[in-house]
């Protein structure tokens, strides 16, 4: 992007904050509430930019003045669950890959909020075909690459934009973080020795930390911090797990330490789906077009469909990417979910509520609900169907999109 | 003619019941050539189509195996016009040019993105090697059929050769250190000085007249290009940026030889100069989810689909598998009409543009008497992503049945779906502890 198309990018964004009154009505020939049943011929007011009527039209008032949008159907913003737009820019040359960082297996105290671009080409995109919300961050590229930030897809600075600054810490057990000859990690073994080994001595860091004579106190420590708080409850360990033995490895893990686990990908999750189902942990599986090889050669498109089945909590994800295409829409890869034994209703679950519920931010989006965000996607047809368009979209209340992608 | 030796041992080693005219009844047949018909018939026999038609229309023959697909949807097969399946290699890093390497001798048939691509429908696939080269070899192009060696998978030419074309790409991949090109205007200049080469081993062995002793030694590089000089192969070009398609579309006019597009990223920006080459037998392009991956892809859309075909260019599809997965090669052409293009001629692109593409037009991409038994069973709608493929046939034979739980693993994915499929004979040994 030029200089110039990015001036004009953020002087955009400046003026739609200005004058923006984040308040729209949203009419649909079917409202998809998520949270209940669908609303035939409804329609959504949204004021101050949160939701204040979700119902059929016959029953609402919209107020004079109003902009009012129609569509065919209305959903709730889409959410993608785990991504890395944004940080892995769309031209995938060096000047814009902020993924990873290489000096180092360890560093959960890389800061998503740090590398975070609004104006990447990629979050338009992704916006223009009705993604609203994204957990993105540090891509599961090194045993502990850093953390994820969960944003809007609008703004022109990150605080514009932001939800959750700290989201998770992604780690990945398995080809991703194997690193190069004679470097650590080198094994599956050795990635769960250095995990622990990170943790306990985070453990024993926070311990040390609270001494009362503050000349016994260590240094602070920003890689230890980030993990203590894994290890306190507060942020999830993202562990991006594909074969069947490490997504066991990142449950034993789990259950060592009691610590919050979210599991990634899990191209293989239908061979221990009781184990995953037992331990009560939600999944954000991988997008179902993922590409089939390595690790994820046995990957199946109806992998989503027996997550749900087994009564997992699952959403699913654009995902990572490291060539062409560069991300992935979850759109799409829960359209090929739905059509794979998900079905359109848990499909559309997927990637609105229980997205939110994974990402512990369903006070405030993934359904259409009075006092919710008013974030809207709108189409002429099925989402989910090939050849049906997004024609709007909406976030608390601002009209961001109105292309027909 | 060979290819009929082929199909015919085909025939006789699998199972003699094929031998009977099958008949695909009650479907909404896509003819592609013709306007769709709500219900008809397929007629196939000895691997070729027999009969098209209103149900009314078509006799059965008595002796067929009906098919009753009402509600289903029968189109011929997809024609993908660039695959890497088969785990293929080609040239090697010694060379940007190597017209003399055969991708036929890398080819693995066992590879499980074959059973992927029958899972997803297509039956005829142009396998190449990969765009790290100006010029990375000979392609193959191949019939999906079951098989246990490549020869099996061949497609002669009513001349008795294998068909096949040859693979070049220009832009940022086939760029790298010596002695590779460093630039562009480098790429050019290689690929005009060894077809230059090759016009002047072609003049010396006309000289020669057939006297060997006159002849210059054999080449087998040069002898390759002598054959795309004369028209005989075409040249299918990797290619993203709109100026790198200009300098192709300069070189085929230098050099006069036929060319397909492949990929053609911004093929929308100069529509119009590819249409009026006529040079050009096509643009096939990969759709991708979003824009870029890699620079000269940073401008790739759904909507060129539908721009290159309005402007009169052969527009059709293709997976560039492993980039796309076969089996989801239906969704591309959908993206088109996403984007602008019309159904039918997404329908077209799929099966149609590219049988041109690959000079087999008179035997395969559409339902037509006298063409290759090539076709798909659809659960419904080809351009919705709730249909599923549910057989796939090559030349009068089931490929494909989704019913079958071993082609349902490669259609859904699973464990072991990322493995070779092993044969009946193979599974019973092990079953039996032969090798315990």
């Amino acid at each position: 992007m030029s200089r110039a198309t990015r001036a004009a990018g953020f002087l955009a964004c400046l003026a739609l904050a200005g004058t923006s009154v984040a308040q729209v009505a949203v009419r649909g020939g079917t409202v998809h509430t998520v949270s209940g049943t669908p609303v035939q011929d409804g329609v959504v007011i949204v004021e101050d930019g949160r939701i204040a009527f979700v119902g059929p039209q016959a029953s609402a008032s919209i107020p004079d003045g109003l902009r009012v949008l129609s569509a065919e159907v209305v959903v709730p913003g889409l959410i993608d669950s785990r991504s890395t737009i944004g940080v892995s820019g769309y031209l995938n040359q060096r000047h814009d890959q902020d993924q990873v960082e290489g000096s180092g297996p360890i560093q959960p105290e890389l800061r998503a909020i740090d590398a975070y671009n609004p104006l990447e080409t990629l979050v338009g995109w992704a916006r223009s075909y009705g993604v609203t919300t994204i957990h993105t961050g540090h891509a599961p590229l090194a045993l502990v690459s850093g953390q994820t930030v969960i944003v809007k897809t609008r703004g022109g600075t990150l605080e514009e934009a932001l939800v959750e600054p700290l989201a998770m810490i992604s780690a990945t057990l398995g080809e991703g973080s194997r690193a190069g000859r004679d470097k650590a990690p080198g094994t599956r073994a050795k990635m769960a020795a250095m995990l622990r080994s990170e943790l306990i001595k985070a453990s024993e860091y926070v311990d040390k930390r609270a001494a009362n004579d503050s000349g016994k106190r260590p240094e602070r420590d920003l890689r230890l911090e980030a993990l203590a708080q894994v290890l306190s409850g507060e942020v999830p360990l993202l562990v991006t797990a594909h074969r069947a033995q490490d997504i066991l490895t990142a449950l034993r893990i789990r259950e060592e330490f009691d610590i919050p686990i979210v599991l990634d990908g899990v191209a293989e999750a239908y061979e221990v789906l009781d184990r995953i189902q037992a331990a009560e942990v939600p999944v954000i599986v991988h997008a179902t077009m993922l590409r089939a090889r390595g690790e994820t050669e046995n990957l199946s498109f109806e992998t989503a469909s027996k997550l749900v089945e087994a009564g997992i909590r699952t959403a699913i994800q654009g995902g990572y990417e490291a060539y062409v295409p560069k991300s992935r829409l979850v759109l799409f890869e829960a359209g090929v979910a739905a059509a794979h034994g998900l079905g359109f209703e848990n499909a559309l679950r997927s990637i609105t509520l229980d997205a939110a519920r994974i990402l512990g931010i369903d006070d405030r989006v993934g359904a259409l609900e009075v006092g919710k965000d008013g974030d809207l996607a709108l189409y002429d047809g099925d989402p989910f169907e090939y050849t049906t368009h997004c024609v709007g979209v909406v976030i608390e209340g601002e009209v961001v999109s109105e292309q027909v992608r | 003619m060979l290819r009929h030796l082929v199909a015919a041992l085909l025939l006789a080693t699998s199972s003699a019941a094929q031998d009977v005219p099958q008949a695909f009844v009650g479907a909404r047949l896509v003819p592609i050539t013709s306007p769709p018909l709500e219900s008809g018939t397929v007629v196939i026999h000895e691997g070729k189509i027999v009969a098209v038609g209103e149900a009314s229309a078509v006799e059965i023959p008595a002796d067929a195996v009906r098919h009753d697909l009402a509600g289903k949807v029968v189109m011929p097969g997809l024609v993908d016009t660039h695959s890497h399946a088969g785990d293929v290699e080609g040239g090697d890093g010694s060379a940007p040019m190597q017209p003399e390497v055969r991708v036929l001798d890398s080819i693995n048939v066992r590879d499980p993105r074959i059973q992927k691509a029958q899972a997803g429908g297509i039956t005829t696939a142009n396998i190449m090697s990969g765009s790290g080269h100006l010029l990375s070899g000979q392609t193959l192009y191949v019939k999906h059929r079951d098989a246990k060696a490549i020869d099996e998978l061949y497609i002669y030419r009513d001349d008795g050769t294998l068909a096949y074309g040859i693979k070049m790409a220009n832009g940022t991949n086939s760029r790298k250190d010596p002695p590779f090109p460093g630039t562009r205007a480098k790429s050019a200049a290689l690929i005009r000085e060894r077809f230059l080469r090759a016009v002047e081993y072609r003049d010396k062995l006309a000289e020669a007249g057939g006297d060997t002793s006159k002849a210059p030694p054999r080449n087998l590089g040069l002898e390759t290009l002598i054959e795309v000089l004369e028209g005989r192969r075409v040249v299918h070009f990797h290619t993203h940026r709109h100026d790198d398609i200009v300098t192709i579309l300069r070189l085929a006019r230098e050099f006069d030889f036929k060319v397909v597009l492949q990929h053609v990223s911004d093929g929308w920006l100069v529509a119009d100069r590819i249409a009026a080459s006529p040079h050009v037998l096509g643009a096939s392009l990969i759709l991708i989810d979003s824009p870029g991956g890699k620079l000269e892809a940073k401008d790739n859309r759904f909507e060129t689909a539908g721009i290159l075909d309005t402007a009169g260019v052969v527009t059709g599809f293709h997976t560039d598998d492993s980039i796309t997965d076969s089996r989801l090669f239906l969704r591309m052409a959908a993206l088109g009409v996403r984007a602008g293009m019309s159904r039918e001629r997404a329908l077209y692109g799929l099966t149609m543009a590219g049988a041109i593409m690959l000079e087999m037009e008179d035997s395969i991409g559409s339902l037509d008497p006298g063409k290759d038994a090539d076709l798909v069973v659809l659960s419904g709608d080809p351009l919705s992503v709730y249909t599923q493929v549910l057989e796939t046939w090559v030349d009068g034979q089931q490929v494909f049945d989704r019913s079958d739980p071993q082609d349902r693993l490669y259609a859904e994915g699973g464990y072991g779906a990322g493995q070779e499929r092993l044969s009946e004979s193979a599974l019973r040994s092990i079953v039996e502890g032969e090798y315990r």
